[in-house]
Parts: structure tokens; C-alpha cells; sequence
């Protein structure tokens, strides 16, 4: 129960919020009607769990409760548990807790980038590891400094350049630096970008693909979310790994009364692990994820029966493999005969 | 911008303008479908509801079905509702007449509230304030340092206080801004929780002791369906004036801006799109509402036209215009103005269908800047009188600029084009316009002519309409 407490401490909020709409639900009573569905979409759109997998999930569980007889709306609940479980992808133990390894830590503007560093280096400095900082964020004014504050909190060394300076040279100094005092863990941050800037996008590439090529030890990217974000996390998500080829994901501000949603999503389409989840300003709230408590403390106390999420699991993968490779509707609309998708022209090549 | 709820938005009107009468079961499904692209927006669920119930109601009435152009009534209607749910009319920052007057920023971490402040300070700078920036945000590490550093280079004083008490900061601040002979003072406070109520005390202890004028709210556009629940619990706290909308410029589609208004009647002031200090635009519901249903915000592009243009450049364009030819140096000065105006991809997305072009990729940023390498290795002479050129003047310029005697010619054309197309403007434009349906422009009419942006004076939607297929081609 230790673990549970913890987690469900910081995330009282969604789970009140959440469950206080669950609650609503189910006083409906036990009876499934065409409304319980309905209330029980709206509740996962609110969460911003995004309408398409909202829908897909209340099919699913229609479909379902119908089949096996589901006798009420509480039965119903066990089984949202483990379908929302069966969503996350799992593995990325070997990120933070295996052998030496750099991670850098990307995102947009304000997701907490530097101070998930920070708490993560505190939290592996206790661990008994030798961690050393890396402040690529040359851009955002007082950015160096901040982390500097986590550094001395957390007693390890980092490194610096001025503010401005190239970011992809300052990863590479920290690797040399890393080398020489044979740090086992090197976190990096770097400068908040969107996703849609082309060359921040570009300028990050580089950062990633100089970091790649000068390590020795496993390079890991992961993604910075704000639980609070909509449905645009998808889209940065998306670009990120398109760009970096993400390896996990850490979401925070779990402590507002967002619901996170999102992070299923995210974790689900681009099948990323959740590596930590952040709750809260000080510094252990910065803490491990896991889809059971993740989701009890989203729903409200379920029970998980580890083959109704594996039947669940098995059924998404089969859905994936068969489905058509996803396109815009731009190119669904551009479609030739055969088939095929035009290469695109720019107007420069045009004229 | 929002493009991708615009584009749904779009693709949605489209499926309906190609049926000649409507039924109700196709408005069904139209609102099933303008559901879902609010949805996905994050649009708050509640307000999705109220809105899609509203269009509904107004688009099944006889009189928009019988008519002779439904599709375009239902977009008339959404429109309108669109509008209704941004905010009817704009709302600008008021200042009191109290020296010093106080704006406080208040909003969760991340929104950009430190970066917004300085770029409100920037703004009120240029209009011929002086601003002074108070640093309260005593908690997240050196926020007050990345706040002195953005002061710094806006040229804007900053007052730190002791770097402890917030309270106390925001209290010394008014009387240094008066010590200073400061007009303004922004209070920058600590990112916070709204559930956190030591923190919300802490907004209204500081609330208390400053009295602002105004205070902001920074809502980050990529926020999601809790939007709702952290503006009310502010609304409730803080109680405060308006909406600064950050981060703007990435793809979000905003649907938080779509459902602040609606949910606690708080204007949206400004919105935030970009990392610049001059980043910050008045927000214009009506001209928001149009963006995002694909009609372009051509009003907007003419007044930051407006700013950019010079007086002299003006009249030297104007006539250069009136005699229905532009010489390669006004490619170039064309260039620099787009370049001023936020580049050409802001200039596109302001124009009708303009989004939609970025989004799918069809517009290279860039290609104004390869013209301009090309035509900066031409002499003064070719600029001018661009007939003189030869084969062998065109591969030295080729050679000069990198690039390859096509990319020359190509440029040629290009150039031909358009000043064919300035000088069938001009003739345009000395004819009364009989496109004075769209009461925006009708109103503008009169102050547009003295304008003069190089390609742009005396054009009538259309012509941009034209203008944008020319560049999508």
C-alpha cells in the first residue's frame, strides 16, 4: 500500500475530481442504460484523454459488458481499469535506473524541464550514482542559473557555457567532462522549444545526433509533458519523436486538478513508457509510475486482473498491425490512382 | 495558428457547400463532425455542448434550409457564434489614470507569465509608457534573474526588492517606480497551483497590498480540458480582468481561448506568439473567429503592414505602383517589409485558405530569401531595368548568387508575373470598387489607399485570393 498512498497522495486532486464524475456516474445505479455511456465518454473527454480513444474505450467496454453479461455499471468500472492499464506501454526501467547512460530531457516552453533534472539528480545522487548535470539551455534567460540552484541542492557537478552559446557543444563538453570523472549518469537539459519551430527543431536534431555520435554509454531522449496540456500533446509528441526518436516520457504537474489523460494517450500511440510521474514543488515528488496506481488513483479503487489487461493488450496490438498506416487528410485528398501519396513541391520548386 | 481546427472546420463546410438543399439529417451530421473538431481542439466539453446545441437550433430554422444558399447561411451562423463565444467586441488594455498603475500577471507555472510580462513591457514601452517590472516570483530559482536579463534587454528597469517576500516586493516596487518616475508597474508573480491555497492566499495578500488596475490571467493555449476548472478557481480568487494567450505559435488549437470567454466572460487581452518582445497582439475575436474558419485575417495584416511601412518607402512604392511598375529593388524592399511583418508564412496564414497551405506543406519559407541572394548579385542596373538582361549576364548572376540560371529565370518569370499582375491591379484600383459586400473592407477602403504596400495597396479579397493561388501553384 506504500507505493499506493504516495502516489495517490499527489494525485488526490484528479482522483477526486475524477471520481466525484465516476461517483455521478454510478449513482445513476447499477442499471446500463444508453445515458451511463454517454456520461461515461463525457467523463474521459474531460480528462483529456481525447475524444477518438474516449469513444474507442466506451465502445470497447460496450461491447464487452455486452458479451460477458456485465451485470452493472460497477462491473463496468473494473473493466475501464484495466482497459485504461492496458493503454500504457511499458518498459524504460533501463533509462534512470540501469547501467551508465545519458538522457536528455526535451520539451516545450514551461513543462518543467529543468526541474525534473534537478529533482532526478537529487533523487540519483541519494541513490548512491555518480550523476553529472549538463545545462544546454543556453536560451531561456536564467535557465543556467536555475539549474545551477538544483546542482547545489543536489551536490553534483554541471556543466556550463555562457548563455547563448552553442547547446550541442555544451552536451559535448559534458560528455568529455562525464568521461573524465566517470560519472554513471549524465542528465542534460535543453531549451524549451514547440514543436512546430522548424529550426529549433533542427538546432535540437543536432544537439541529439551530436550527443549520439561522442557517447559511449546509451543515449536515451525523453519527453517533458505538462499533465495539463490537451489534446496538442499528441502533436508534440509526434514531432518530437519524429524528430529525436523519443525513448520514454515523464509527466508533471500532476498535482493541479488536470487528469493527465493526455499521457495515455501519448504513452499509447507512440508506445512510450512513462518513466516518473511529478506531483508536487518539493523534491520527492518526483515519483515512480505505475499503470495500476496510475489509473486507480485516476478512477478510484478497481480491481486489476492481469488477463482481462493482457486480453485487452493483445486485442489493441492485433487492432495495430492491422490497421492502415495513418494520414492527413491533406494526403488521403492527394491520393493518385495507384494509390500512392505525390512527393511534395514546394512553391520554390513550383516557380 | 489554430490551423488544425480551422482545417477540420473547413473540411466540414466544404462536405456541406457541395449539396444544394439540406436536410436536417445533414446538419446532424455537420454538427456531429464540428463536435468532434471542438473536441479535439479542447474546447471544454461543456461549452462544446452549449455551442453545438445553439448553432443547431439556429441552422434548423426553415428559413436557413429554404433558402437558396443553405451551406452558406450555416457558415454564416457558425461564424457568428464562433465570434459570439470569443468575445463579442475587443478588449484593449485600459490604463486608469493613478501614477504609478499597477498590472499584476497572475497564472500556473509554465504559462509563460515572466515572458509575457516583459513583452507587455515592451509594448507599453513603444506606446511611450515607462514601465518598471517588479520580480515576485520568489520561488522557482532565478526567475527574478531570468526577468532581469529579459528587462535588460528591453531596456525596461526591474525591481527585485529583497528577493524574499512578495508581498513586501510588490508594496516597494510602486514606490520605486515613483522614486523612478515610472507610470506602469508590471507585478510578475510565482507560477501557482490553483488548488494550492497557500499560494492563492499569497495572490491576494499581494492583490491586497498593490490595489492593481488590472490584473492578467496567462493561459497557456495548449492547455487542456481543465482550462475551465484553473480559470474559475482564479476567476474566484483573484478575480481578475482579462486573458493574456501564450504560446500561440505552435500548433495548439487554442481551444482554451474558445472557452474562457464562454465559461467565466473574461475578455481575452492579448495573445502571445512568439519568442520576441514584440510578440504580444491585441486579440480581435471577430478576426479570430474568421481565421479559424479559413476566411484569413487580411485586417490584421494590413495594420502590421501598417507599422512596418515608412513614410518615404510609402509614397516611392505608391508611385512606382501607380505607374504599374515595380523595378527588382521593390522585389527586395518587398522582401524586408514580409520579413518585418513576422515572414512570409505569417503573412500566408493571414490570408483566406492560407493556413491550409502551410499546413500541407505547400509554401517554402525560404523562397523569398533565395530571390533576394539572386537579385542582391545583379547590378544597379539590372535591378532597374531587369530587360537588360542576357544569357551571359544571367550566368554571371547565377554564378554570383549559387545557384543555377534556371533559378534565374525562374525568378524572371516570376517577376514578369507580377508586374503584369501590379498593373492589372492598378487598373483595378482606379475603378470604384463593387465589392463592398464585406462591410470590413468597405470601412477600410478609404484608409487603405494611402498605405501603399508594395503589392498589396488597392488589393480587393480576391486579388489576394488570386495572390495566394499564385504562391500555391
Amino acid at each position: 500500500m506504500g507505493v499506493l498512498d504516495k502516489v495517490n497522495g499527489g494525485l488526490a486532486k484528479s482522483r477526486d475530481k475524477f471520481k466525484e464524475q465516476m461517483n455521478v456516474l454510478l449513482d445513476r445505479g447499477p442499471v446500463l442504460d444508453g445515458g451511463f455511456w454517454d456520461d461515461l465518454e463525457e467523463t474521459l473527454i474531460l480528462s483529456d484523454m481525447g475524444p477518438e480513444a474516449s469513444m474507442q474505450i466506451v465502445e470497447d467496454l460496450r461491447d464487452q459488458a455486452t458479451r460477458k453479461g456485465l451485470p452493472d455499471s460497477y462491473a463496468v468500472l473494473d473493466m475501464l481499469g484495466c482497459r485504461i492499464e492496458a493503454e500504457f506501454a511499458s518498459g524504460g526501467e533501463e533509462i534512470l535506473a540501469g547501467g551508465p547512460a545519458i538522457v536528455l530531457f526535451v520539451g516545450i516552453n514551461g513543462t518543467g524541464k529543468t526541474t525534473t533534472v534537478g529533482k532526478l539528480a537529487k533523487a540519483a545522487t541519494d541513490a548512491g550514482r555518480r550523476v553529472l548535470l549538463g545545462s544546454a539551455d543556453t536560451f531561456r534567460a536564467a535557465a543556467i542559473e536555475q539549474l545551477q540552484v538544483w546542482a547545489d541542492r543536489a551536490g553534483v557537478e554541471m556543466v556550463m557555457r555562457e548563455r547563448g552559446a552553442d547547446p550541442a557543444s555544451v552536451c559535448f563538453e559534458t560528455i568529455e567532462r562525464a568521461e573524465q570523472s566517470a560519472a554513471d549518469l549524465v542528465l542534460i537539459d535543453t531549451a524549451g522549444r514547440l514543436h512546430t519551430s522548424d529550426d529549433l527543431m533542427r538546432e535540437l536534431q543536432k544537439v541529439v545526433s551530436v550527443v549520439r555520435k561522442r557517447a559511449t554509454v546509451p543515449v536515451y531522449t525523453v519527453l517533458v509533458i505538462d499533465a495539463t496540456t490537451g489534446q496538442n500533446g499528441l502533436a508534440q509528441a509526434r514531432e518530437f519523436n519524429r524528430a529525436l526518436d523519443l525513448d520514454a516520457l515523464i509527466v508533471t504537474k500532476m498535482d493541479g486538478s488536470a487528469k493527465g489523460g493526455i499521457a495515455i494517450a501519448i504513452s499509447h500511440e507512440l508506445e512510450l513508457p512513462i518513466l516518473r510521474i511529478g506531483v508536487g514543488e518539493a523534491i520527492d515528488d518526483l515519483r515512480d509510475f505505475d499503470a495500476h496506481d496510475f489509473v486507480s488513483a485516476f478512477i478510484g479503487d478497481y480491481e486489476t486482473s492481469e488477463a482481462m489487461v493482457e486480453d485487452f493488450a493483445e486485442a489493441d496490438a492485433a487492432a495495430r498491425a492491422a490497421a492502415p498506416p495513418k494520414m492527413t487528410w491533406a494526403e488521403f485528398v492527394e491520393l493518385d490512382d495507384a494509390g500512392e501519396v505525390p512527393a511534395k513541391k514546394h512553391f520554390w520548386e513550383k516557380w | 495558428m489554430l490551423e488544425n481546427l480551422s482545417s477540420r472546420l473547413q473540411g466540414i463546410f466544404s462536405g456541406l457547400r457541395s449539396k444544394g438543399r439540406l436536410t436536417e439529417e445533414d446538419i446532424d451530421v455537420a454538427m456531429r463532425e464540428i463536435r468532434m473538431a471542438l473536441l479535439e481542439a479542447d474546447v471544454n466539453f461543456k461549452v462544446v455542448k452549449a455551442f453545438v446545441a445553439r448553432t443547431k437550433e439556429r441552422c434548423l430554422d426553415s428559413e436557413v434550409l429554404d433558402s437558396l444558399t443553405p451551406a452558406q447561411n450555416v457558415t454564416k451562423i457558425v461564424l457568428d457564434e464562433l465570434t459570439e463565444l470569443l468575445g463579442r467586441s475587443d478588449s484593449k488594455l485600459v490604463l486608469g489614470s493613478r501614477i504609478p498603475n499597477v498590472i499584476m500577471l497572475v497564472g500556473l507555472q509554465g504559462s509563460g507569465k515572466t515572458t509575457a510580462a516583459a513583452k507587455l513591457a515592451y509594448r507599453l514601452k513603444q506606446e511611450g509608457h515607462a514601465p518598471l517590472l517588479a520580480a515576485c516570483d520568489v520561488y522557482r530559482p532565478a526567475a527574478a534573474d531570468q526577468l532581469q536579463t529579459l528587462g535588460g534587454e528591453i531596456g525596461v528597469r526591474v525591481f527585485r526588492g529583497d528577493g524574499k517576500d512578495p508581498v513586501g516586493i510588490a508594496r516597494e516596487s510602486i514606490q520605486d517606480a515613483i522614486d523612478n518616475l515610472r507610470d506602469v508597474v508590471i507585478v510578475d508573480t510565482a507560477g501557482r497551483l490553483h488548488v494550492d491555497e497557500a499560494m492563492m492566499d499569497e495572490a491576494a495578500a499581494i492583490k491586497e497590498a498593490v490595489k492593481p488596475d488590472q490584473i492578467l490571467m496567462v493561459v497557456d493555449a495548449m492547455t487542456g480540458q481543465d482550462v475551465v476548472g484553473v480559470v474559475e478557481a482564479f476567476a474566484e480568487r483573484v478575480d481578475f480582468d482579462g486573458v493574456i494567450m501564450s504560446k500561440m505559435d505552435g500548433d495548439a488549437r487554442g481551444g482554451g481561448a474558445l472557452s474562457v470567454r464562454e465559461v467565466t466572460g473574461k475578455p481575452i487581452k492579448f495573445i502571445s506568439a512568439g519568442e520576441k518582445p514584440d510578440a504580444l497582439e491585441e486579440f480581435h475575436p471577430d478576426r479570430m473567429a474568421k481565421r479559424i474558419l479559413g476566411m484569413g485575417d487580411v485586417v490584421s495584416l494590413i495594420e502590421s503592414a501598417m507599422r512596418v511601412q515608412q513614410e518615404e518607402e510609402e509614397a516611392e512604392a505608391a508611385e512606382a505602383l501607380a505607374r504599374g511598375t515595380i523595378t527588382l529593388n521593390d522585389f527586395i524592399t518587398m522582401n524586408r517589409q514580409i520579413r518585418k511583418m513576422g515572414g512570409i508564412g505569417k503573412l500566408i496564414s493571414a490570408l483566406p485558405g492560407g493556413d491550409k497551405m502551410l499546413g500541407e506543406g505547400q509554401i517554402n519559407e525560404g523562397a523569398l530569401d533565395h530571390m533576394e541572394v539572386i537579385i542582391n548579385s545583379m547590378t544597379k542596373e539590372e535591378r532597374v531595368h531587369p530587360e537588360v538582361l542576357n544569357a551571359g549576364r544571367r550566368a554571371r548572376i547565377a554564378a554570383g548568387a549559387g545557384v543555377t540560371v534556371t533559378d534565374v529565370n525562374t525568378l524572371m518569370r516570376q517577376y514578369n508575373e507580377t508586374r503584369k499582375m501590379v498593373k492589372k491591379m492598378t487598373a483595378n484600383f482606379s475603378q470604384p470598387s463593387k465589392r463592398g459586400k464585406k462591410g470590413k473592407k468597405g470601412k477600410k477602403a478609404g484608409r487603405r489607399r494611402g498605405l501603399g504596400i508594395p503589392g498589396l495597396d488597392g488589393l480587393s479579397m480576391s486579388d489576394l485570393r488570386n495572390l495566394s493561388n499564385l504562391m500555391g501553384e
